[in-house]
């Protein structure tokens, strides 16, 4: 087929079907990166570089508790999402929360340099290679006819689905979930209503951290783990926050979803090469129409 | 007897002086092996050990390295009276640029040659900036024939390009094609496209294929890195090709061949050239089943050469694999150093020299003596490999190969 003199291959409808069902899939993992990124902006107001480290790092803990205690990547999600919280807890409150001085420019220098630090740090302790997690149902699921779903796809569909669903009642539901919301929207208010806003700021970035590990679980039964697989995940997810709406979980979810469909159609028609930049004529589209994301707030 | 100072005449003193200073001037200009320790001479070794190809570029560093500690255990260089090889790191980044600038930094540092870059538009800049120094740079895997096909005469490759590969993977497969009984009819090409050589491969089997009456239903090309496979499945799937052949870096190679795993996507066979993952032992002991029959047209030892087994052995007691990465960068330091010790000297110019004129035999991989002809040695070729069962056979060409091809495929 000939569009405006470029040549459009054209495919039967089981091909477009699954390629967009593998859309579907693959805008799941991009929304599960996206959850932890979209709340520390939503309520820190930064944009964590560290996050892909984060990702990076979370994925090798998996890897490791598979490799020599022999627990399934999911089963290690009840070691590492505590156990990221932890780190995150721990890192703003030594770490960012101090180097910064409550400047956002700074912060934003300073999770740069937390993610310089983890690279290199997991470069030099794990090594360039490549680690890949065997698991018995890896090539077990479900056949769709046009494609063929395995477990673990479905495992991450599910979990961005639940993260999202939990992250929402968390906020809702819960005293924190309320004081975290209320430092989001009022720093020095809160302070003064007695919330504890450093603190409020740590339990954020913990949580933050947590989601990456929540994701680090779902992504190693497919993905290889090694220093720079966060790259894959974290530019993309940055727009994925950005188109959603800064600090909208739901946004987050719709984004990824909307995102990874139109990479994986845009990647049949245009190539796997040229059709990425369907991600960016449709993010330039929401800005241009809805500037705050899909389901972004007008701030003041 | 002795002599009493005093008593020296002036003509034994005159003789005691222009002995000593013979000395001394040798100890400059001539026979410093005896008199003095050595300099060791200096070899850059230039790899992306960071970045998207990190794992391909630690291995080919780990080559190098290995392949310097033996010549060094040795005894070293014994032309230059057993000078060490001291080797100066570079990381590349897995970019083109960065690659370049490690060379200027080698440059600095003084090295007599280098040995590098792992992919071919890495090699591209570094063979480039190590011309505008006068420093011989031996190409390790970099397939790209515009590496040597630029007129640099610092420039050579020990191993085959991606011409003398696509034109043996023609052949080979023709042969394999031929010998149950011609099935295939169509073939999908599956290609990197972002460093050069996967698309330069599509051309060239595209080319080849045709007159046999085999049919490249289309070429799918895809960027590196990359990190989802399964539009090219169902594009694959859709197709139906009988024979799919990819070519591409190792973790493309391994999440593509596992892509086709998942989505049960079952052609009469994978036929890789340069496939990346299709003729590695990590690959075959990670993924045993996705990688069983599939063949590969690529980088191959001897496998009757007992030196290779040795390489493997030590390769695999220091943890890893024995892969195209680590035994071509073994070789071409090992050439490197050989055309030193042919020079007789750290001089580049002649180092140079002595790599052009080449025909040294000492290695395992099946390609006979050196013989470099505008920095590329005539005699490299690749072997066809096919995992069969735990092991990696060589099932083509006759002459090397030590078991039958299994095609089609097994259901």
């Amino acid at each position: 087929m000939d569009f405006l003199g470029i040549n459009i291959p054209t495919y039967g409808w089981e091909t477009i079907l699954g390629s967009a069902i593998s859309g579907v899939f693959l805008g799941s993992i991009y929304a599960l990166v996206a959850l932890g990124l979209t709340l520390i902006y939503g309520v820190l107001h930064i944009i964590n570089f560290a996050h892909g480290a984060l990702l990076m790092l979370a994925m090798y803990a998996v890897f490791y508790l598979w490799q020599y205690l022999g627990i399934d990547p999911y089963l290690a999600m009840f070691i590492v999402v505590p156990g990221g919280f932890l780190f995150g807890y721990g890192l703003q409150r030594t770490v960012i929360g101090k180097a910064s001085h409550g400047k956002d420019e700074i912060i934003l220098l300073v999770t740069l340099g937390v993610s310089i630090i983890i690279e290199n740090a997991a470069l030099f302790f794990f090594s360039a290679t490549e680690r890949s997690v065997r698991v018995p149902y890896d090539l077990d699921g479900i056949d769709l006819g046009v494609t063929y779903v395995v477990y673990p796809e479905l495992a991450a569909l599910g979990g961005s689905l639940l993260v999202t669903l939990g992250l929402w009642l968390f906020m809702t539901r819960t005293d924190t979930g309320k004081a975290i919301r209320a430092v989001a929207k009022e720093r020095q208010g809160a302070r003064l209503v007695g919330i504890n806003v450093d603190h409020i700021f740590a339990v954020t970035f913990g949580i933050g951290v947590a989601c990456v590990a929540v994701a680090a679980s779902l992504l190693v039964p497919t993905y290889a783990v090694h220093p720079q697989v966060g790259y894959l995940f974290v530019l993309i997810a940055f727009t994925v926050v950005v188109l959603g709406g800064m600090g909208s979980f739901v946004g987050a979810l719709v984004g990824g979803f909307l995102i990874g469909i139109t990479e994986q159609l845009g990647r049949l028609y245009l190539g796997e090469s040229l059709g990425v930049i369907t991600i960016s004529v449709i993010f330039i589209l929401v800005l241009l129409f809805r500037p705050t994301g899909l389901f972004g707030q007008k701030s003041g | 007897m002795t002599k009493d100072i005093k008593n020296k005449t002036r003509r034994d003193f005159i003789k005691t002086a222009a002995a000593g200073s013979a000395v001394v001037a040798a100890g400059i200009t001539g026979f410093p092996h005896i008199l003095k320790a050595a300099s060791p001479v200096k070899v850059g070794i230039v790899h992306p050990v960071t970045g998207w190809a990190q794992y391909s570029g630690s291995q080919c560093r780990f080559g190098a390295q290995l392949a310097l500690t033996e010549i060094n255990a040795a005894g070293g260089i014994k032309s230059l009276g057993g000078a060490m090889l001291e080797a100066y790191l570079g990381d590349a980044q897995s970019k083109a640029e960065v690659g370049a600038a490690e060379v200027e930094k080698f440059n600095e540092a003084g090295v007599s040659a280098i040995v590098g870059a792992y992919a071919s538009n890495i090699c591209l800049a570094t063979t480039q900036a190590a011309a505008k120094h006068g420093i011989p740079h031996v190409v390790d895997v970099g397939v790209n024939d515009k590496i040597v096909g630029r007129g640099l005469t610092n420039t050579f490759r020990f191993g085959p390009g991606f011409g003398i590969i696509t034109k043996a993977g023609v052949e080979g497969f023709l042969a394999v094609n031929k010998a149950a009984g011609s099935p295939t009819k169509r073939v999908v090409i599956v290609n990197e496209n972002t460093t050069g050589f996967g698309a330069g491969i599509a051309g060239l089997m595209t080319k080849g294929l045709k007159p046999a009456g085999i049919e490249v239903v289309e070429v799918l090309s895809h960027p590196t890195p990359n990190k989802d496979f399964r539009n090219i499945a169902l594009k694959i799937k859709e197709i139906n090709p009988d024979v799919v052949i990819p070519s591409h870096y190792y973790n493309e190679g391994v999440l593509f061949l596992r892509t086709l795993q998942r989505q049960k996507i079952q052609p009469k066979a994978i036929y890789s050239v340069l496939g990346g993952a299709s003729s590695q032992y990590r690959f075959l002991s990670e993924f045993p089943d996705a990688a069983q029959y599939v063949m590969d047209c690529n980088h191959w030892f001897d496998p009757n050469n007992a030196t290779a087994a040795t390489a493997r052995n030590k390769t695999e007691a220091a943890g890893k694999h024995f892969s195209y990465e680590v035994f071509l960068a073994y070789t071409a330091m090992k050439f490197t150093a050989a055309a030193i010790e042919q020079a007789g000297s750290a001089d580049r110019a002649k180092i140079t020299e002595a790599m052009a004129s080449s025909n040294w035999s000492d290695h395992f991989m099946p390609y006979g003596p050196t013989k470099m002809v505008n920095g590329q040695n005539v005699g490299a070729r690749p072997l066809v490999t096919q995992i069969q069962g735990k092991e990696i056979n060589v099932i083509a060409p006759s002459e090397y190969a030590i078991a039958k091809a299994v095609f089609p495929r097994p259901a």
